[in-house]
């Protein structure tokens, strides 16, 4: 027990580590507030493509010497509104127009780091993370945009859930569908920016869907799927960074790796949606 | 906040419920909806009635104010649909994602959404609401289920709550009965029953006309234009059925009317939107 304990303090007597223990815990639980919805309403390529059209805002600010979390934000809503404009249209396929878009902003952004000498070590922690690399301001900054997050999905609630359940529903009860369907899309470019420092650009992706995933195939309400997604994000960031630590794993690939065991797991061994239970009560 | 939400239309109770005058609708060039004009009376049932693709749901979309008529007018009581509450749309079972991480009581509380505003939750004068609805659809024991749990009658019966907790008085059904086994079907029609005993109008799309020709005060014979409106006995005739489905129907003399074989008639799916 106390070799556990052990095991457990000894990370934390590096400040770096408690930051970056700290950042983990926040990114794997706001994400999975609105992960539910991107994995309810299939938008995983959307928060993909997000994700990389956020690339470019991150190399500018980055070359003025911005912090990059700014540039991130202002990249993200501007995208999120873009593409839910472009949604509206009937010219292209949404997910064509979000690939065209989001390959040529990602070739941008590696462009413009390109032109740096630190250009190898710049890209790798916007691709990939560097939670360790977290400061004390850029914790306040990602605990403020998570409390905003969870302020407005909380406030939004029924709104949000009748929108995914059943657009012409939300029509004919005559909300704002519009305003509604944009706040979701910058939510989700918000979560990103928060999640950028933690997983990086091309990792993200995970954050959003993996937990929310696993707690999909576990619940049966959407308030107990957020909760249980929040839990396992935390705790697959949790693990996945003691993991890295002791393994001297990179921090992003490790909570990610971590958080798709967990959803294998789940498939396989979950109540009543696992394939093993499944398989089970077929052949009884 | 509250300006977000468009203003309720004016609400006449004297006026009919729905008054369509002239109403066409082009999809990419072809017209789905030619020159539709119809009254209907409050507390009318009304079986619309068409071959696939004759633009069944487009029109219902069309007076739930979802679509938008390329010309033509749509009054709901008096207003423009488009701000009125008191429409409910039933989408086909195959719209819907039964796996959604829903309950019963959580489906017909989205019916009162509007009506608790912005910011709010359901308190429990809502509730109660809610399980009244659940109570009259027969569901009130199923509150706390998944949606994906019930059969398809069952899941017609949750929508037809939520209209109730919507407080709708315009009901539009689409394929409310194809799939569903004769139980069902009789379950649905009493609570079909039941809303026009409390001056509901409702619309219901359907394949099936003996149904139609059985159940329903009206008929709407629709084949991308009103082909006809009326009693079972006037439209469910050789030559007005010839006319909406052509030549994919046989109309056999009957004795005293008509028997009538369709090709297209198929559960669930329709073709158009």
């Amino acid at each position: 027990m106390t070799d556990l304990l052990a095991w457990l303090a000894e990370p934390l007597q590096y400040a770096f580590m408690t930051r970056g223990l700290l950042a983990a815990l926040i990114v794997g639980t706001v994400c999975q507030v609105l992960g539910a919805y991107v994995v309810l309403r299939g938008m995983a390529f959307f928060g993909d493509a997000l994700a990389h059209i956020i690339l470019p805002g991150v190399a500018v600010a980055y070359l003025l010497g911005w912090p990059l979390g700014v540039g991130a934000l202002i990249a993200g809503i501007l995208a999120a509104v873009g593409i839910g404009a472009l949604s509206q249209r009937r010219e292209i396929k949404e997910d064509t127009a979000m690939g065209v878009i989001f390959a040529g902003a990602f070739a941008l952004g590696i462009a413009l780091l390109s032109t740096q000498r630190s250009y190898a070590v710049d890209l790798s922690h916007i691709l990939f993370g560097n939670l360790l690399g977290v400061s004390t301001g850029d914790l306040w900054l990602m605990g403020g945009l998570a409390a905003l997050v969870i302020l407005l999905v909380v406030a939004f609630y029924k709104e949000f859930l009748v929108l995914s359940f059943d657009p012409v529903l939300a029509v004919t009860l005559r909300l704002p569908v519009t305003f509604l369907k944009n706040l979701l899309l910058v939510l989700i470019a918000v979560v990103i920016v928060t999640s950028l420092q933690a997983v990086g650009v091309a990792l993200v992706l995970a954050m959003l869907v993996t937990p929310a995933a696993s707690a999909y195939l576990l619940t049966r309400r959407l308030p107990a799927m957020m909760a249980l997604g929040a839990a396992l994000g935390a705790a697959g960031a949790v693990i996945g960074l003691y993991l890295s630590y002791y393994w001297n794993l990179a921090s992003g690939p490790a909570i990610v790796l971590t958080e798709t065991v967990l959803f294998f797991v789940v498939l396989l061994f979950g109540p009543s949606r696992g394939l093993l239970w499944r398989r089970r009560a077929a052949t009884a | 906040m509250a300006e977000l939400f468009a203003r309720p239309a004016s609400h006449d109770p004297a006026a009919p419920p729905v008054q369509v005058d002239g109403v066409c609708l082009n999809y990419d060039g072809t017209a789905a909806l030619q020159d539709v004009s119809f009254r209907l009376a409050a507390g009318t049932r009304v079986a619309v009635v068409g071959p696939n693709g004759a633009g069944k749901s487009t029109l219902f979309k069309v007076i739930a104010g979802v679509l938008r008529p390329t010309s033509g007018t749509v009054r709901i009581y008096g207003g423009l649909p488009g701000r009125h509450v008191c429409i409910a749309y039933v989408p086909q079972r195959s719209q819907v994602d039964w796996s959604f991480p829903v309950s019963v009581a959580d489906v017909a509380m989205m019916g009162r959404i509007r009506t608790m505003g912005l910011f709010r939750w359901p308190t429990p004068d809502d509730w109660q609401v809610v399980d009244a609805a659940l109570g009259r659809v027969g569901m009130l024991e199923s509150r706390g289920r998944q949606i994906g749990e019930l059969s398809g009658g069952q899941q017609q019966r949750v929508f037809l709550a939520q209209a109730l907790a919507q407080g709708a008085e315009l009901v539009l059904l689409d394929e409310p009965l194809s799939g569903l086994d004769m139980p069902s079907q009789a379950a649905i029609f009493s609570i079909l029953d039941d809303l026009r005993a409390s001056g509901i109008t409702t619309l219901v799309a359907t394949h099936d006309l003996n149904l139609a020709a059985e159940r329903f005060d009206q008929i709407m014979l629709l084949n991308r234009r009103l082909v006809a409106l009326g009693s079972p006995s006037e439209v469910f005739t050789r030559p007005l059925l010839m006319e909406a489905y052509g030549g994919h129907m046989h109309v056999v003399p009957d004795g005293d009317g008509v028997m009538v074989l369709t090709d297209t008639c198929c559960d669930g799916e329709e073709g158009h939107d």
